[in-house]
């Protein structure tokens, strides 16, 4: 909860005009590459356009918090998905877009995507279940730059639950997939 | 690309964790027929370790189909057709009685003679002879009890079959493969592992276990020999490796795998490790099941959207769609007599175990006292489906008849059991 605090609060800026660029392509479906950078920047020439005196230094701060919103997005590494269902959610988007980036940054970097799902339904099915998810992710960090060879998927179905109760709240965190980097 | 690991089996010292399963009755037959069986004669010195007239009792009581008379009841305790009072029985309205004498055979072992009695008719329908070892008395129990319920209801008698299941413990850091009689008694561990051990299936033979471990940080199919502990890795191609089922003739594995990118159902040849894909489709194809011909599959599919059941006859490799109830329809065991097939089924939100008639398509749900009911496992006379379900906080193994009138548990004492699959008959 802390995480998402912090990103809200040093990606306000960022944030609201990625997901205005976003937003405006109209409802983004799984592995559509967005283009985030050009976003940024259409936003720096609109910022440009307020005040010439200021833009040098608003410019720096811009980049700043554009580098900071990127770090605060990169600490995210779970993403959730409804029942039965492996699409990517729109509030994943930027996250994923900031780890898409760096692979795409950091060539030798790898990452394992591992699927979950929660306990509902068959042990089987939520196994397949956990590796489509995985594999949308995947899908989707590759649409956005990462290369295939950085990236791994693993499903563990319903076995590894990140939390143990029996209801719609915990059901909800354990249908997931985590990023986890090998090598950074 | 084939791994041969023998694993000796783990000793009792490591075993500690055993779930041992306690079966507690829930719901029986209105039209179960009323049996007395009464204590068998033992004129040994020491007390015998098992209560063979209590196991038979307690298997004919499980199966729904009768009800015995408790003990304490009993107006008279004989041992000996000529020690029978019909009328006592009569007067309990028992249709039927079991009479028996356990001696010690001089080399070792015993010798239990028991008979059958018609009380009305006051006829003997079975008079047997069963012999065994030092440790044989609770398999003696079994087999009289599978032979009481042959003749009484005309079907195979399963009390002699065994079950195997997963047992975890609540932090899931440990995970045991279990193996036991099909009453939950006498549990061993035949597997254990750290990391997740799911979907074990036997061979028809009763010889042989599949399931998937994922030991080496993702799912992988392995077989283990059960009389030797001896297993072997079977697959472990990139991605997901899962669902083994074995072919009725014992040559083929059916199995989902992901190698494409997206999980498919593939038979492989057993003896060649030659790979043939039934399923080529984007979306979840898992969960396959023989028909006791061979020559189809069953499988789960999420080709709509939602899971149901398809089934492709390998012929024509045309999967057709044979569930058409309820949005959630998964993992599908066919009945022996290939009639009928059992499914998790999803209604109002909670998750049962339904049967469909494949005839007519007739669907029945047949649990309503647990939750998250899931994996249903046909016993092998066609008479009860053992399943795991949730109660309370706990994952337990239940099971109820096809009809649905008989209900039973087998609550575990310790963590959670899932995943149950009920072994063949043996000869």
């Amino acid at each position: 909860m802390q995480k998402t605090a912090l990103v809200k609060a040093l990606g306000l800026t960022f944030g609201a005009v990625l997901m205005t660029a976003c937003a405006s392509k109209g409802d983004v479906t799984e592995g559509e590459a967005t283009q985030p950078l050009a976003a940024v920047e259409q936003a720096g020439e609109e910022a440009q356009t307020k005040g010439v005196e200021a833009q040098a230094v608003a410019g720096e701060q811009v980049e700043a918090a554009a580098a900071e919103a990127q770090a605060a997005l990169m600490d995210i590494t779970t993403f959730y998905f409804d029942f039965d269902q492996s699409t990517i959610k729109a509030d994943s988007k930027n996250a994923l877009i900031a780890h898409a980036q760096y692979l795409s940054a950091n060539s030798g970097a790898r990452v394992v995507l591992e699927g979950h799902a929660d306990e509902r339904g068959t042990v089987e099915y939520n196994l397949a279940l956990g590796e489509r998810r995985a594999l949308s992710v995947s899908r989707f960090l590759q649409a956005n730059g990462a290369a295939a060879g950085q990236i791994q998927t693993v499903s563990f179905g319903e076995e590894r639950p990140a939390v143990m109760g029996h209801n719609d709240d915990s059901w909800s965190q354990n249908r997931r997939v985590e990023i986890k980097y090998q090598s950074r | 690309m084939r791994h041969v690991i023998t694993l000796c089996i783990l000793m009792l010292s490591v075993l500690n964790a055993k779930a041992e399963l306690v079966i507690e009755i829930t719901s029986g037959k209105q039209s179960a027929v009323p049996i007395a069986v009464v204590p068998f004669n033992w004129g040994g010195d020491k007390a015998l370790t098992e209560n063979v007239s209590q196991i038979v009792a307690n298997d004919l009581s499980r199966s729904g189909y009768f009800k015995a008379l408790p003990q304490e009841s009993m107006l008279s305790q004989p041992h000996k057709q000529s020690e029978v009072f019909f009328r006592d029985w009569q007067l309990l309205k028992q249709d039927y009685l079991v009479i028996g004498d356990i001696t010690q055979k001089p080399e070792g072992g015993y010798a239990v003679q028991f008979q059958l009695l018609d009380v009305n008719t006051k006829t003997s329908l079975l008079n047997q002879k069963l012999t065994g070892g030092p440790a044989s008395l609770r398999d003696i129990a079994h087999y009289m009890s599978d032979r009481i319920f042959a003749a009484l209801t005309g079907l195979p008698g399963a009390f002699s079959t065994k079950l195997v299941y997963v047992t975890t413990n609540r932090e899931r850091t440990r995970f045991n493969l279990s193996y036991s009689d099909a009453d939950g008694a006498r549990e061993q561990n035949i597997f254990t592992s750290k990391h997740p051990i799911i979907s074990p299936a036997w061979s028809r033979d009763g010889k042989q276990i599949a399931y998937v471990s994922f030991e080496n940080g993702r799912s992988e199919i392995f077989i283990q020999e059960l009389a030797t502990g001896k297993r072997e890795k079977v697959a472990s191609f990139k991605g997901s490796n899962s669902a083994p089922a074995f072919s009725p003739d014992g040559t083929k594995l059916a199995m989902v795998l992901s190698r494409n990118g997206n999980p498919d159902v593939y038979i492989m040849d057993l003896a060649t490790r030659k790979l043939d894909r039934v399923t080529k489709h984007y979306g979840i194809d898992t969960e396959p099941q023989w028909l006791p011909d061979g020559q189809s599959l069953i499988f789960t599919s999420s080709r709509i959207g939602k899971p149901q059941i398809y089934k492709v006859d390998l012929a024509d490799r045309k999967p057709k769609r044979i569930t058409f109830e309820g949005d959630y329809n998964a993992r599908a065991r066919i009945t022996p007599d290939g009639r009928k097939m059992v499914m998790v089924h999803r209604s109002n939100g909670n998750f049962h175990i339904a049967s469909q008639n494949l005839e007519t398509g007739i669907l029945q749900i047949l649990t309503t006292d647990t939750q998250l009911d899931e994996s249903p496992s046909v016993a092998p006379n066609g008479s009860m489906v053992v399943y795991a379900a949730s109660v309370g906080d706990r994952s337990i193994l239940a099971a109820v008849s096809l009809d649905g009138e008989v209900k039973f548990r087998l609550p575990s004492k310790y963590g959670d059991v899932r995943e149950p699959a009920w072994g063949p008959l043996l000869k």
